[in-house]
């Protein structure tokens, strides 16, 4: 078994640090040696082939993996939003925003949280009663109701239909201009990483091996040229030649 | 319902158009009574024409009559008093042991190695076969009786709670991992619920193997209960009080299991809103 990883305390600057970050599955390397800094604050998108090892790079920043070798050094608090809303089924949507908050004002934090993402009125709902978005945005409700100095988005909206999704786009970056957190979001959405972030990244062969800064002003419209030549760039990063050639 | 039903609705995802009311058909309930009817009436006239004797079985007015006074002359009353009570006692400990085995083998890995293999071991035992060998420990005293219904209850309880521990979820353990729950709160939040349904189905269970096994205990050696009240009639030949005491022995299981099931509809309603709507 690989050594663990001693997760330090990064300097204030920046919100996550990796190097060389190397993680195997038997005799497959699925991330291999890899570098990363997210700046506190700062909004990086993933984008990489299924398979790339985007998940497990962002579940050994959530510090679920304890088999990753290399140096992994991320601020105090993390919070995660998976693909699956993962909420516990059998508490409110309250109760599972306010889960493992410190007692006293946990409840008005949680009502406060959820009605940031616009749940107030199903925060007395059971979980299995909502709908694939009111879940995901219980979801981030209980992600950002810890304040959280990096938050890791891996496909939230990845199942949701297109104008939810949309929607979910403005939420979250209503909530990031608020809270300020820095956010790592996994997406097969080129568009998504291209609308939403300061930074995209592109993993593949088990490295960062692409990256490109947006510094447009949000919000961003899709057909603004320099994120059609972005997109084309990372399309091909991505290994998919764009739309109309061959 | 069971899980694996529940899950395979859960996957099947969004949300189900309105179901066909197959369940139960109210006005129609009862067409089911007429069967059962007929055959009480048939029972009546072949008892009546000599065709069933009474030494094999009574007629069914009769079972109703000596019923009735059975009650009025506390026979009846002071017999289910005697057998519930060993009911519940024999539960009571069978439960804190099959739950509480559970939770020592559920919770750590080393738990499970000191538990499960014995659990697995006993569980193989005939228990009934254990009889001769609690009498020769216990004497035929009340607690031969109850330390057998214990036995019962105990292996389906901890079977199903095992089970439910290490069918919990590990996603929800990642969230629960990630919002920096310590292994008590991860317990208390996730486990201890999660495994709660698996638990009820191992309640109906040993509630079910509770009373077969008070049944089977009162046979040997009893001096009061029912299983006392249907041996003595035997011995003068009165079937209308075995039947009558056959008859409440399922009663009070229907009832136990009734108790049960009110018992999953409070606990498990954030299952029974998603499923009824
Ligand atoms: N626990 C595991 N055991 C063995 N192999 C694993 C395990 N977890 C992930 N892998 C492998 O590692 C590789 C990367 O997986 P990962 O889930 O990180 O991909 P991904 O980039 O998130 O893909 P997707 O976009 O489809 O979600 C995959 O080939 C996967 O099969
Ligand atoms: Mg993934």
């Amino acid at each position: 078994m690989a050594a663990r990883v001693p997760v330090q305390v990064s300097p204030p600057e920046v919100a996550a640090s990796v190097r060389a970050l190397t993680r195997r599955f038997g005799d497959r390397t699925v991330l291999d040696d890899l570098d990363l800094e997210i700046a506190r604050g700062e909004f990086v998108a993933l984008l990489g082939r299924s398979g790339s090892g985007k998940s497990t790079l962002l579940r050994a920043l959530a510090g679920l993996d304890d088999e990753v070798e290399g140096g992994l050094a991320v601020g105090e608090s993390v919070a995660v939003a998976f693909q699956e809303p993962r909420l516990v089924p059998w508490k409110r949507v309250r109760a599972n925003v306010a889960l493992g908050l410190a007692r006293g004002d946990a409840r008005a934090r949680a009502e406060a949280a959820l009605a940031e993402v616009g749940l107030t009125e199903r925060a007395d709902a059971w979980p299995l009663t909502l709908s694939g978005g009111e879940a995901q945005r219980a979801s981030l409700a209980r992600a950002l109701v810890r304040e959280p100095g990096l938050l890791l988005l891996d496909e939230p909206f990845s199942a949701l239909d297109a104008l939810t999704r949309i929607t979910m786009h403005r939420l979250v970056l209503e909530l990031w201009s608020a809270h300020r957190p820095a956010v790592l979001l996994v997406t097969h959405d080129v568009d998504e990483a291209l609308l939403l972030a300061d930074r995209v990244l592109v993993l593949d062969e088990g490295r960062i091996a692409h990256e490109t800064a947006i510094s447009l002003p949000r919000p961003r419209h899709r057909d603004h040229p320099d994120l059609v030549s972005l997109r084309t760039t990372l399309l091909a990063a991505l290994g998919v030649s764009p739309e109309g050639t061959a | 319902m069971s899980v694996l039903e529940l899950e395979t609705e859960v996957r099947a995802g969004a949300r189900p158009g309105p179901r066909p009311q197959s369940r139960r058909l109210p006005g129609r309930s009862w067409h089911r009574w007429i069967s059962p009817l007929v055959l009480v009436v048939a029972w009546q006239i072949a008892s009546a024409t000599g065709l069933l004797p009474t030494r094999l079985l009574a007629a069914p007015s009769t079972i109703a009559a000596t019923a009735l006074d059975l009650v009025r002359d506390g026979t009846l009353p002071t017999a289910i008093a005697v057998s519930l009570q060993r009911v519940l006692a024999g539960f009571a400990a069978g439960a804190v042991a099959g739950v509480g085995t559970a939770l020592v083998a559920g919770l750590s890995r080393a738990g499970e190695n000191a538990v499960d293999p014995i659990m697995q071991m006993l569980r193989a035992l005939p228990f009934f076969g254990l009889i001769p060998l609690f009498i020769l420990w216990f004497g035929i005293g009340e607690t031969p009786k109850v330390l057998l219904v214990a036995l019962a209850v105990s292996f389906p309880l901890y079977l199903n709670t095992f089970a439910g521990i290490r069918g919990v979820d590990g996603k929800l353990a990642e969230v629960a991992r990630t919002l920096k729950l310590g292994r008590a709160q991860l317990v208390r939040h996730i486990v201890l619920p999660g495994a709660l349904p698996q638990t009820l189905v191992g309640l109906r269970q040993s509630l079910g193997v509770a009373w077969l096994a008070l049944i089977v205990a009162e046979q040997i050696n009893a001096d009061a209960g029912l299983g006392y009240m249907i041996n003595d009639a035997r011995e003068f030949l009165r079937t209308d009080v075995i039947v009558v005491g056959l008859l409440v022995y399922s009663a009070l299981g229907l009832l136990t299991d009734a108790l049960v099931r009110l018992l999953e509809r409070r606990a498990l309603t954030w299952r029974r809103e998603f499923l009824s709507r």
